[in-house]
């Protein structure tokens, strides 16, 4: 195509400056590689950590809900005025727990249901007590919800069925109590209950936020702590086949129960928004990079569409037509637009391996060596399309009016 | 004889700084194979005529023909179209591209008209650089050329697509007498030897006493 001779005859004359208008696109892309990689692998990593943990559906008795008031039960139609209602005395405790949970397993949409129940305990590390919680579970269903046998630090996931006053630590808190498996370990209730449980195994998730204050115990162990019946449990987690159905599923459950059932979206709903924070910042960054090399291109197109007044005036006057002359600058935007996100990508790419191959260290919140980061091509495709497209609409003004130059007040000019 | 330009009633004006009419009823008509050469004092509007004539300027009154096709009034991506293939333009400060050798400076209105292959192309354009006797600086960059040859690299530019007519613009007004003499000999021996219909602004006497026809502008009007 001669109008892209003629660009590339363009460029290649003034190779510096060329090389300046594309690197300004490089950064632009390589930032934004960089940034999205990262930033995306950050998120992904949580949102993996997070859901591997909680249950796609949980169902507990909500008795801090809102509820009608005596007067408002009594005259529906009048204007009440209730003043610091406070929750009715009933226990947070689930009928039919196991019967409900049973029922949910036949769904065929359902990986599994674990009825559960948990207490607040301070665990007590000489004179220190450290506070914590305690979830009474059946240990086995829990390893289908979560794949707790994968994250045994140490000890048997079997040896908490054979001994009743077992316990599984999280990895965080036995560092802090300083104790491993095969050691006991005095717990105390709220209600001031204390019993020595024995550790006979160590888990981690990966998340600081569980690992420094769970335990795991048998539901039995956990009703006598709290000094309950044997039919007491306080929720039923719930994982699902396909984790999106969690949502209408819940609505359902909730209906047919008569308790709250939550989903994982609305118990995450924090770490979705702070999703939603990190994708908001990497585009904004990585948009007024592109636009800050979209404004050099500009210049650049306009400065040489100026030195070149003659050029296209000669190119007119021999025959060439408004479009001609715009193609050969829009093409030298282009090139350089493509050109430059294609180096971008491999910046990009370059400082995401640097980035995932350094060390860092999560401390208390995540276990990692090294900052998770996505390799994913989407993004590679996505900040091609974004180069090219800023370095387009950038280089679209200077060649439209390059193509609007009328020769003869140039070649009158002279 | 047939009649290759022909313009009829061509009146033009300016605005700024205020109205005044440059060309006042220009009827014109040219001639198959003939070397014209249009002289006037400076300022009497010929250049201003030559723009008209080359279909670059629009903005005029009345009519132009070029080979029988009417061209006023016709959208400027045409009117380029005609100009690749029918007007060659020799201007007075020979603009050529710098970044291109003088082949390609040669080569690019051939691309353009896309009649021809490259390699034809680049045939033809050794072939009007030949007539110029500029062959043997074919790949020279056009800005490492002296001002003699740049002008005729510019000649040889306005010959490669064989067009109806070459206008020039003071086509040696930038050159000095030994060369102006050369370009003089070239374009009377296109016109001999080509048929080929040349009009040529100019400032020198003997240049024009030696065309076909002189014709001469005053204050906007053609004399004779
Ligand atoms: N763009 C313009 N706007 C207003 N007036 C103009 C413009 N261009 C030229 N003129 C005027 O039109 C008249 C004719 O100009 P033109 O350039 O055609 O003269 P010329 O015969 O070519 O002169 P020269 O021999 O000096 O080249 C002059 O008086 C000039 O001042
Ligand atoms: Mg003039």
């Amino acid at each position: 195509m001669l109008t892209f001779e003629i660009a590339k005859t363009h460029l290649l004359s003034k190779p510096k400056q060329t090389l300046v208008a594309m690197m300004g696109v490089t950064f632009g892309i390589g930032m934004f590689i960089a940034m999205v990689s990262l930033m995306t692998g950050l998120n992904n990593f949580t949102e993996e950590l997070t859901m591997t943990s909680t249950p796609d559906i949980r169902i507990f008795n909500d008795i801090t809900r809102e509820r009608l008031s005596l007067a408002e039960e009594w005259n529906p139609e009048g204007i009440n005025q209730v003043h610091h209602q406070k929750p009715k005395n009933e226990t947070a405790k689930l009928r039919n727990a196991f019967q409900i949970a049973s029922d949910i397993r036949t769904n065929p949409m359902v990986l599994g249901a674990a009825p559960q129940l948990s207490s607040q305990v301070f665990y007590n590390y000489g004179p220190v007590q450290l506070n914590g919680m305690i979830a009474g579970v059946d240990i086995m269903e829990e390893d289908k919800l979560f794949d707790l046998r994968a994250k045994i630090k140490s000890g048997r996931l079997e040896d908490l069925l054979s001994t009743p006053d077992g316990l599984i630590m999280g990895s965080g808190l036995a560092r802090k109590l300083n104790v491993q498996v095969g050691d006991r370990v005095v717990i105390t209730t709220p209600q001031g209950f204390t019993m020595s449980l024995r550790i006979v195994g160590v888990f981690q998730m990966g998340l600081g936020a569980i690992d420094n204050i769970k335990s795991y115990a048998n539901i039995s162990t956990v009703q006598n702590i709290m000094q309950k019946d044997r039919s007491y449990i306080t929720e039923i987690n719930i994982k699902l086949k396909d984790t999106h159905q969690a949502k209408p599923l819940a609505q359902e459950m909730e209906k047919v129960y008569g308790y709250r059932a939550e989903d994982w979206e609305t118990a995450n709903a924090t770490m979705l928004t702070g999703v939603v924070v990190r994708n908001i910042m990497t585009y904004s960054v990585s948009i007024t990079l592109l636009i800050v090399a979209g404004f050099g291109i500009y210049n650049i197109l306009n400065m040489t569409i100026y030195n070149k007044m003659k050029d296209i005036a000669i190119l007119k006057a021999t025959g060439f037509a408004s479009n001609d002359v715009r193609e050969i600058f829009l093409i030298q935007s282009l090139v350089i637009g493509f050109l430059g996100s294609l180096l971008g990508l491999m910046v990009g790419f370059g400082l995401s391996y640097l980035i995932s191959l350094a060390p860092f260290d999560g401390g208390e919140f995540i276990s990692i060596t090294q900052l998770p980061v996505n390799f994913s091509p989407t993004y590679y495709i996505i900040g091609i399309i974004f180069g090219v497209s800023t370095t387009a609409i950038a280089g679209y003004m200077p060649a439209r009016k390059a193509g609007k130059i009328d020769p003869i007040e140039i070649l009158r000019g002279v | 004889m047939k009649t290759v330009l022909k313009t009829h009633k061509i009146n033009k004006y300016f605005y700024e700084p205020e109205r005044f009419q440059v060309l006042k009823g220009i009827d014109l008509s040219v001639q198959k194979g003939e070397f014209l050469s249009l002289v006037g004092k400076s300022g009497c509007g010929k250049s201003t005529l030559m723009y008209v004539l080359s279909t670059m300027d629009t903005d005029y009154e009345g009519d132009l023909e070029i080979n029988e096709t009417r061209l006023t009034g016709k959208k400027q991506n045409e009117l380029a179209k005609f100009r690749n293939e029918h007007i060659g333009f020799i201007f007075q400060f020979h603009f050529l591209l710098p970044e291109f050798t003088a082949l390609q400076n040669v080569m690019l209105p051939a691309m353009k008209l896309g009649k021809y292959s490259k390699a034809e192309v680049e045939e033809r354009a050794y072939e009007k650089l030949r007539i110029l006797g500029m062959h043997d600086q074919a790949l020279k960059a056009s800005s490492k050329l002296s001002g003699g040859q740049q002008q005729r690299v510019a000649i040889a530019r306005a010959l490669i697509n064989d067009p109806t007519v070459i206008m020039g613009d003071e086509p040696t007004g930038n050159l000095d007498s030994y060369n102006t003499q050369v370009v003089f000999d070239i374009l009377k021996q296109l016109t001999r030897e080509f048929g080929q219909t040349i009009i040529a602004v100019t400032h020198d006497d003997e240049f024009a006493a030696n065309t076909d026809r002189i014709v001469e502008m005053s204050d906007g009007s053609i004399l004779s």
